[in-house]
């Protein structure tokens, strides 16, 4: 097993230049690859025994709510008394609030389907996979496309008049350039968002996007879809 | 002090009886052998690792979200059961049993409440539980495909609560799932005719109530079991959680 081969050691997640990449060592590696695994424990009782007291906690506080808490019940299904607003279970009301900006195929039917598409494609289109931060590198280049990316989302969703989505994007993408200017900023939090990668802020800016969505489908819609304060 | 010690010696009597070895077949769980064996001896227990990482036990590691959202399962099935023993999916009397539930059955709208309140429960746990694991790369290779597996799981649970919601057949779950099923018909092409399907006919009356029916009870139940054993399984057979190296 002494012959000399060609391999060497390195570290590369760009599948462009490298694409046939054998072994990763990083530093947010996967169980497979790590040598270090540190102590391990018997499942049996140290993970029966914590699991079956979460069970009990968990039971307790369902109960406790479920004895305070009466679930609704309205009057007898009518299909010929339409109530205003007719809204659906709370975890589709932000596809409710979409359908009142975009047309039905967008808000309905692409957008959900690309959602899903995008979730599942996730562990297989992740180059970024040591968990390089947004601007660690070829800061000069990504700055112009991120920018026009957020940029023409804003656009977008201006034409539209999707203001409640507009806010989250619009806000989500001034806290991505804040790292770009601010490379040596002191503070913990800034330091936080400087080390965050790409996918990082996409899955924060969707789920930015997707509670206020929901929010303001619970809360803040009433007849006709039009804007209401709850306190009011 | 005295009969702590007098219920231990009969525990270990009734662990050496035939009966208890003939179902058990190791002795008590102080060896780690006995404790491998307590695991992949057990047909629920063996889809499990038999270690774990010390690291992925911490609460921050997980939060346990994953176990509540199955525990939240676990309690939604038991109480389902009870529900289905008092009710007809059938108008008007779906809405009947409901009132009943309410008036005439002994702890009926506690064990109404209780299915509500997992049900919306189990929808936050999954959510929480899918965008915590991707904060922490738990999708990271070897995990890609649990991954996959969780993105079904969540489909099943949105199901399994929008099936549900139409059951009372009051006017909330009516309007609700009409505002949902319009959605569909949006589908191009194929949408009408997904929506007909879903519905057995072109309103929401009889045909559509035992249609979500059989969904929320036998359908869509049995994918969930099925998709969480081959999630847990695949935890162990890509080797255990992902642990980081940072801070905890």
């Amino acid at each position: 097993m002494s012959e000399n081969n060609s391999y060497e050691a390195g570290l590369s997640s760009d599948a462009l230049r490298q694409p046939q990449r054998i072994v990763f060592i990083t530093r947010k590696t996967s169980a497979k690859v790590k040598g270090e695994v540190g102590p391990q424990l018997m499942s049996f009782p140290h993970v029966i025994l914590r699991e079956a007291i979460a069970f009990q906690i968990l039971t307790i506080a369902l109960v406790v709510v479920a004895l305070l808490w009466d679930a609704p019940l309205e009057q007898l299904a009518n299909p010929l008394l339409t109530p205003n607003p007719a809204k659906a279970p709370w975890y589709f009301l932000g596809l409710q609030e979409l359908l009142h900006y975009f047309p039905p195929v967008l808000a309905g039917v692409l957008i959900p389907t690309l959602v899903i598409l995008a979730l599942v494609v996730i562990p297989y289109f992740d180059v970024n996979i040591e968990g390089e931060p947004l601007w660690a590198h070829h800061r000069r280049q990504r700055l112009p496309i991120f920018v026009g990316v957020v940029a023409g989302l804003i656009v977008f969703l201006a034409i539209y008049q999707a203001w409640t989505v507009l806010v989250p994007t619009v806000l989500l993408g001034a806290l991505g350039l804040t790292p770009y200017f601010n490379p040596t900023s002191t503070s913990r939090f800034q330091r936080f968002l400087g080390s965050r990668p790409l996918p990082w802020w996409v899955m924060t800016w969707f789920i930015a996007v997707a509670l206020t969505l929901t929010a303001v489908g619970t809360f803040f819609r009433g007849p006709g879809w039009s804007w209401v304060w709850p306190w009011r | 002090m005295a009969t702590t010690a007098w219920t231990h010696e009969r525990l270990e009597q009734l662990r050496q009886t035939r009966v208890w070895r003939s179902i058990f077949r190791r002795g008590p769980a102080r060896t780690n052998r006995t404790r491998s064996l307590a695991v992949f001896g057990n047909l629920a227990l063996h889809v499990l690792p038999v270690k774990v990482r010390e690291k992925s036990l911490s609460v921050r590691a997980t939060y346990y979200l994953g176990s509540i959202s199955f525990f939240l399962f676990v309690v939604l099935t038991i109480t389902g059961i009870l529900l289905m023993f008092y009710y007809h999916p059938a108008v008007p009397e779906a809405y009947r049993d409901m009132k009943d539930l309410v008036f005439v059955v002994s702890n009926g709208v506690f064990l109404r409440n209780l299915h509500r309140l997992a049900a919306h429960a189990m929808v936050v746990a999954v959510f929480w539980h899918m965008f915590h694991v991707f904060y922490r790369g738990g999708y990271k290779p070897p995990h890609e495909f649990n991954w996959v597996i969780g993105v079904g799981l969540l489909l099943v649970t949105l199901f399994l609560s929008y099936t549900g919601y139409l059951l009372p057949w009051d006017q909330l779950a009516f309007w609700a799932i009409t505002v949902g099923t319009n959605i569909v018909s949006y589908v191009p092409v194929l949408g009408r005719p997904i929506r007909f399907m879903l519905l057995g006919g072109h309103i929401i009356g009889q045909n559509a109530l035992l249609r979500f029916y059989v969904l929320h009870c036998v359908i869509l139940p049995l994918a969930a079991v099925v998709l969480i054993a081959g999630h847990f399984w695949r935890i162990q057979k890509d080797g255990g959680l992902t642990v980081r190296d940072d801070h905890e």
